[in-house]
């Protein structure tokens, strides 16, 4: 069964994929007159349906390559003329069929594993990389961590296959969106059932590649290839730490099996591990390592900038990568390696100053932002800076809980979103909306679950698990835990702010958008409200259903070995129960100031927050441009990159090692050997030709006469 | 069969395809038809045939298998062939990439097709010859005859400045060359001999080690090629034809590595772990250094080529790692390298047979019209960039773990490479590939034909292949790699045990 939930998807991709590039080659191929089809690489799923310049649709596509970068083009309106590739409705029927048969069985596994009785335990599959002691295999962990990220994964993957039927039905290359699609859950699906460290960097990394595949998915906006490949690089350098952080466990484990690490953890008690010239604490140097890999791929703070590019691919891809799935891979990291966390104080304690500082920092950008993917791409950022507090001060159980109640509303947020940019003709822009509640009454009433969630209102999803995130921070131990529980809550007053903000703009107030827009406006087709009902059910219920097995008192049967788990009287999970009054309330006190300054920005006097951005005018630009991020490494980093290339190429290869070396010789011999080669046959080759007869018969003599001796 | 001398048979087969040629006089279309269809049938006959030193290849032996010995040159050198586990993949990996590099120069060739054909099949004798040699002097003759043919292939059928690429190229080889021819000697008159086996088991006296490590460093190094002696790569690769590159750099490259298992490590184990800081220097700032030109090339066949001298400072960092995950790796890197290179060079010369330029400025927007190129392209990028599940990445990922047990300051450089190679790679596909595509020139430029498909097609199989499951390529490795590492551990403890003794 688990090997069906991780390789249907894998069938997907291959299946949409071999589809995808037979109909890009033979459209090419059509409009080239040239016969190309006849083999297929089938291996990946990468073709491209041409779009928008084939055939005789120039005109048309300059029109859509102009398309305003801000705008998510999917594809409305503008595209009618485009021919589909051939084979999109089964491309989308099998990939979205298989994720619903893999999405039934995750829920399956779900309730046998994590409710059941059983141990954890590994599928094989096959051997991977074998040499010397290290020997790693291509296998499933199967336990609790396990399937609540299965669930996770496949049932909003599925939800978003669904929607996308719908979202992209405009698109001309939805066989290459929905191999894409499917390629991005099967990474992930390793990355979660993986039972080594290395299984989970290949996961780790596929999700990269299928996030930068369907961030440049509008490869003709330059824009958007621009934030694939920051998105890929900026990974890449969390990847760095990761790798040396696997290379660390495995000199002290000798293994980087799951198994054999949590086997042996408690070695690590007082071990040194000599990294870059000093001794460090073991555990506290890998961890460290490690969880730069999770920054990465979490978008942390430092390693943020990608996050809010990565909004640059269609929206239903934001929901499921770039909110839902992906970027929580950081926080399963730190939860899997929990017993190692456990054993470094010093690594938890900048585990949770790290994660404080996003939830702060991203909620203050997400303040001011106008893009209304932007705003729930800072939000994501920073409630994965709430899940990091959680894991720093040792609450797993509630992190992974947030994980799981977050995919849903966010999931909805980010699909809400895209319905309301599918109706109002690709806007994005919450300055060019409002007024929408009465237009699209389905979409606001979803969104409007999706923000109570969020913001923490009782008894939904998100008021049980953020609300035991802040109470961790409040009791948890570590130096930065105050620090912690000071930024969650006031990043709770903003993130109701920007939350109720985002959604006053959009449905209240009276329409901005053109007329012309506003005539077409129109409610989803069912194929896209379907997933939102379903997400909003998980946004409601998931915290009333769940919240006792995940961090009550089912904890330990729930969970079982899965995670590290405090124990005792005093442990965290006891101790949230514990805490004074005004801990308890602080979070929805704060999600009532929030709410009560955006209904008086935003529904009471407009014309406020445009004088008071008038008035700080300075703080203002400085979290518009979202702390001056992207211009400070740009200097520091893409810039100083290039012009040292620029120099060791020109100066060093060129000035330097040439200059001195062989150019100096060789204008010598050049020199003179032109001279030689004019006295005889006039051609290079001719004289080179010779030589090497004359060697072949040197040697071929040589052979015969000592053969002969 | 068991008793046929297979070694010599797959390494003198070409040479049966040039005679042939030569014996072609007509110089008509059919006639060079012929030429061709000659030299492919004797390269894909000769890969067919090193397959089954493959099958007879018995993995759980260390030591040289099928090996064949005859007298040659008097009585001190002799004809000595065979393979290990650290020779034998290379046989392959030549005989692998001559029938795609005979296909990719069907069309690309115009003039002078009969002695271009001879040119490769001649090389080929010549590399395989390389790989499979036991003996010094032998394995010599190989290593420095091998250059003629490179040389001519680049002289005669290059680009515009190919002259001076070619002297460049010929330059920097042969000084390293005449240093081996030295060292070479001096073994045999400290050694008595020749044969590699006997030389593998003999120890020479510390100090002498290091000179003769100096020597066959100074022509491996550039062979390699190791930074600062890098700078000919460039040249000759972009001045050489498609097919020339992908030798150059699926199996030329190769040899210097190979050379290091062979020789420097094995026999002079003292010198090679004095020097080891030294190559892991040098490795890391390849590295680093040759990824940041990489990024600012304007010239794509000038970028992939500096990419390849960083993706060999994996190898000569994992090799001087001295443990078995570095030097599996290296091998790993070589072998994975020798396919992935030699593919992206095969998809730079797709385009340069249609545009005739490698400018990357000139291209843009190509999936919208050549969308299986596209594929095939993405997938050769990112195993350059050495994303898991794909070749690129074991070698790469062992490579990296075998130096951070030997130091971590160098994993710690190394592994800023895996940033960096992201970003050159990353960042030409995009030029190249994706945006739109507005250049006139390209607006009726072709998808791949089946030829060309027929040749990308198994190299992508394999490039995924061998990244989800290496073990083909490890197991073969492991018993000789084992051996290695072991009598290097043995000889320095060795010498450990007698400095203690002494004083």
């Amino acid at each position: 069964m688990y090997s069906l939930i991780v390789f249907l998807p894998l069938v997907g991709f291959l299946i949409a994929g071999a589809i995808s590039l037979k109909g890009a080659m033979d459209k090419t191929a059509a409009a080239g007159g040239h016969d190309g089809h006849g083999h297929d690489h089938g291996d990946h799923g990468h073709g491209h349906a041409g779009h928008g310049h084939a055939g005789g649709h120039d005109a048309h596509g300059a029109a859509h390559g102009t398309h305003a970068a801000a705008h998510d083009d999917h594809g409305h309106g503008h595209d009618d003329h485009h021919e589909e590739a051939p084979g999109s409705r089964p491309a989308e029927l099998v990939t979205t069929g298989l994720m619903a048969v893999t999405a039934l069985l995750s829920w399956v596994a779900f309730f046998s594993v994590a409710f059941g009785e059983g141990e954890a335990f590994t599928v094989p599959v096959l051997s991977w990389i074998h040499s010397g002691a290290l020997a790693t295999e291509w296998a499933f962990r199967i336990d609790t961590l396990t399937v609540v990220m299965l669930v996770v994964v496949n049932t909003v993957s599925f939800l978003v296959h669904l929607y996308s039927m719908g979202y992209m039905s405009h698109d001309p290359a939805r066989p290459r969106f929905f191999a894409y699609l499917s390629l991005f859950t099967f990474a992930m699906l390793t990355l979660v059932t993986s039972d080594n460290l290395l299984q989970m960097f290949f996961g780790w990394e596929g999700v990269g590649l299928a996030s930068y595949l369907l961030i440049g998915f509008w490869y003709q906006k330059p824009s958007a290839n621009a934030a694939a490949m920051k998105a890929f690089v900026v990974n890449r350098v969390g990847d760095f730490g990761f790798l040396l952080g696997l290379f660390g466990v495995y000199v002290l484990f000798n293994s980087i099996s799951f198994d054999a690490i949590f086997a042996n953890v408690g070695s690590l008690e007082g071990a040194q591990l000599t990294f870059l010239g000093s001794s460090w604490d073991a555990a506290t140097i890998v961890c460290l390592l490690l969880f730069m890999g999770a920054m990465g791929k979490s978008a942390q703070f430092l390693l943020h900038t990608w996050l809010p590019d990565a909004m640059e691919g269609p929206t239903p891809v934001s929901a499921l990568i770039h909110a839902a799935t992906m970027v929580t891979a950081g926080v399963f990291m730190v939860a899997r390696m929990s017993p190692v966390f456990e054993m470094s104080h010093t690594a938890l304690t900048v585990v949770t100053f790290i994660g404080a500082t996003t939830a702060f920092f991203a909620a203050t950008v997400g303040l001011v932002q106008n893009d209304i993917k932007r705003v729930i791409a800072y939000s994501t950022c920073s409630q994965l800076g709430y899940m990091f507090v959680a894991l720093g001060v040792g609450a797993y159980p509630i992190a992974v809980f947030h994980l799981f109640t977050h995919a849903f509303f966010k999931a909805l947020l980010f699909l809400g979103a895209g319905s309301v940019i599918h109706a109002v003709s690709g806007e994005q822009d919450m300055r060019k909306m409002g007024g929408l509640r009465t237009v699209i009454p389905v979409t606001f009433w979803m969104m409007t679950i999706g923000t109570l969630a969020l913001t923490g209102f009782p008894f939904t999803a998100g008021f049980y698990s953020k609300d035991g995130i802040i109470e961790a921070a409040f009791v948890g131990e570590n130096a930065f835990a105050g620090y912690a529980f000071g930024m969650l809550v006031i990043a709770a007053v903003f993130t109701s702010f920007y939350s109720w903000r985002l959604a006053f703009l959009t449905f209240f107030g009276k329409p901005r958008a053109s007329a012309e827009v506003m005539k077409h406006a129109h409610e989803s087709p069912q194929v896209m409200l379907i997933p939102l009902y379903v997400l909003a059910v998980g946004a409601l219920f998931a915290g009333v259903a769940f919240s006792g097995a995940f961090m009550g008192e089912g904890v330990e049967e729930f969970w079982k070995q899965s995670l590290y788990l405090p124990h005792g009287e005093h442990s965290i999970l006891e101790a949230i129960h514990h805490v004074s009054f005004w801990v308890k309330i602080s979070p929805f006190i704060a999600m009532l100031i929030g709410f009560a300054v955006a209904v008086y920005f935003y529904i009471v006097n407009p014309e406020a927050p445009k004088q008071l951005a008038a008035r700080h005018d300075a703080l203002y630009q400085f979290l518009l441009n979202k702390w001056y991020f992207d211009e400070l490494y740009d200097i520091l980093f893409v810039r100083s990159a290039k012009w040292i290339g620029t120099k060791l190429w020109k100066v060093g290869d060129g000035r330097i090692i040439d200059g001195l070396g062989p150019d100096g010789i060789a204008a010598r011999v050049q020199d003179v050997t032109t001279r030689v080669v004019r006295l005889q046959t006039g051609y290079l080759y001719h004289y080179a030709f010779a030589m090497l007869i004359g060697v072949a018969l040197l040697v071929t003599w040589a052979m015969f006469y000592a053969g002969g001796m | 069969m068991s008793d046929m001398p297979l070694l010599s048979i797959v390494t003198f087969l070409p040479l049966a395809g040039v005679f042939l040629i030569l014996w072609n006089r007509a110089n008509d279309e059919v006639a060079i038809r012929n030429i061709r269809m000659v030299a492919l049938v004797t390269t894909v006959f000769t890969f067919l045939v090193s397959l089954f030193v493959w099958g007879r290849f018995d993995p759980s032996n260390p030591g040289f298998q099928m090996v064949e010995e005859a007298a040659w040159m008097g009585d001190f050198v002799g004809y000595r062939m065979g393979v290990d586990g650290i020779s034998m993949l290379f046989v392959i990996l030549t005989t692998f990439l001559m029938p795609f590099c005979i296909l990719a120069s069907w069309n690309s060739v115009e003039y002078r097709v009969k002695e271009y054909m001879i040119a490769f099949l001649v090389l080929e004798t010549l590399m395989i010859g390389v790989f499979c040699a036991l003996d010094s002097v032998l394995f010599y003759v190989f290593f420095e005859a091998g250059l003629i043919p490179m040389y001519i292939i680049i002289g005669v059928w290059g680009g515009k400045r190919r002259i001076y690429a070619s002297y460049k190229f010929f330059l920097y080889t042969l000084l390293g060359s005449v240093l081996m021819m030295v060292a070479i000697m001096a073994m045999y008159f400290d050694a008595g001999t020749t044969d590699i086996a006997v030389l593998l088991q003999h120890s020479f006296p510390a100090e002498m080690q290091t000179w003769l490590w100096i020597a066959f460093f100074a022509s491996f190094a550039v062979k390699m090629p190791m930074w600062p002696v890098h700078t000919w790569l460039p040249d000759a690769h972009v001045e050489a034809p498609t097919a020339g590159s992908v030798i150059l750099a699926g199996i030329l490259l190769k040899m210097g590595g190979y050379g290091f298992l062979r020789f420097s490590v094995p026999m002079f184990p003292l010198a090679s772990a004095d020097f080891a800081p030294f190559i892991f220097a040098l490795s890391v700032v390849a590295i680093i250094y040759t990824s940041l030109v990489a990024l600012m090339q304007q010239d794509i066949k000038k970028l992939i080529a500096y990419s390849s001298v960083a993706h060999m400072g994996f190898v000569t960092m994992g090799i001087f790692s001295m443990n078995v995950q570095g030097i599996q790796g290296a091998l790993f890197q070589m072998i994975s390298h020798g396919i992935v290179s030699g593919a992206l060079f095969l998809c730079v010369g797709v385009v340069y047979d249609r545009m005739h330029t490698r400018e990357i400025s000139a291209y843009g927007g190509l999936v919208n019209r050549m969308p299986a190129y596209a594929v095939a392209f993405l997938i050769f990028t990112m195993a350059n960039v050495g994303l898991p599940g794909t070749s690129g990445f074991v070698g790469e990922f062992l490579t990296l773990m075998g130096a951070f047990q030997a130091n971590t300051w160098v994993a710690f450089f190394a592994a800023t490479g895996v940033i960096l190679s992201a970003g050159y790679a990353l960042w030409l596909f995009r030029r190249v590939v994706f945006g739109v595509l507005d250049k006139d020139s390209l607006k009726s430029i072709l998808d791949l034909s089946l030829r060309e498909k027929v040749i990308l097609a198994p190299l992508v199989v394999l490039t995924i292949f061998y990244g989800v499951y290496p073990a083909p390529i490890l197991d073969a490795t492991a018993a000789s790699v084992d051996l290695l590492v072991k009598n290097y551990q043995a000889a320095i403890d060795l010498a450990s045990q007698t400095a203690q003794v002494v004083p």
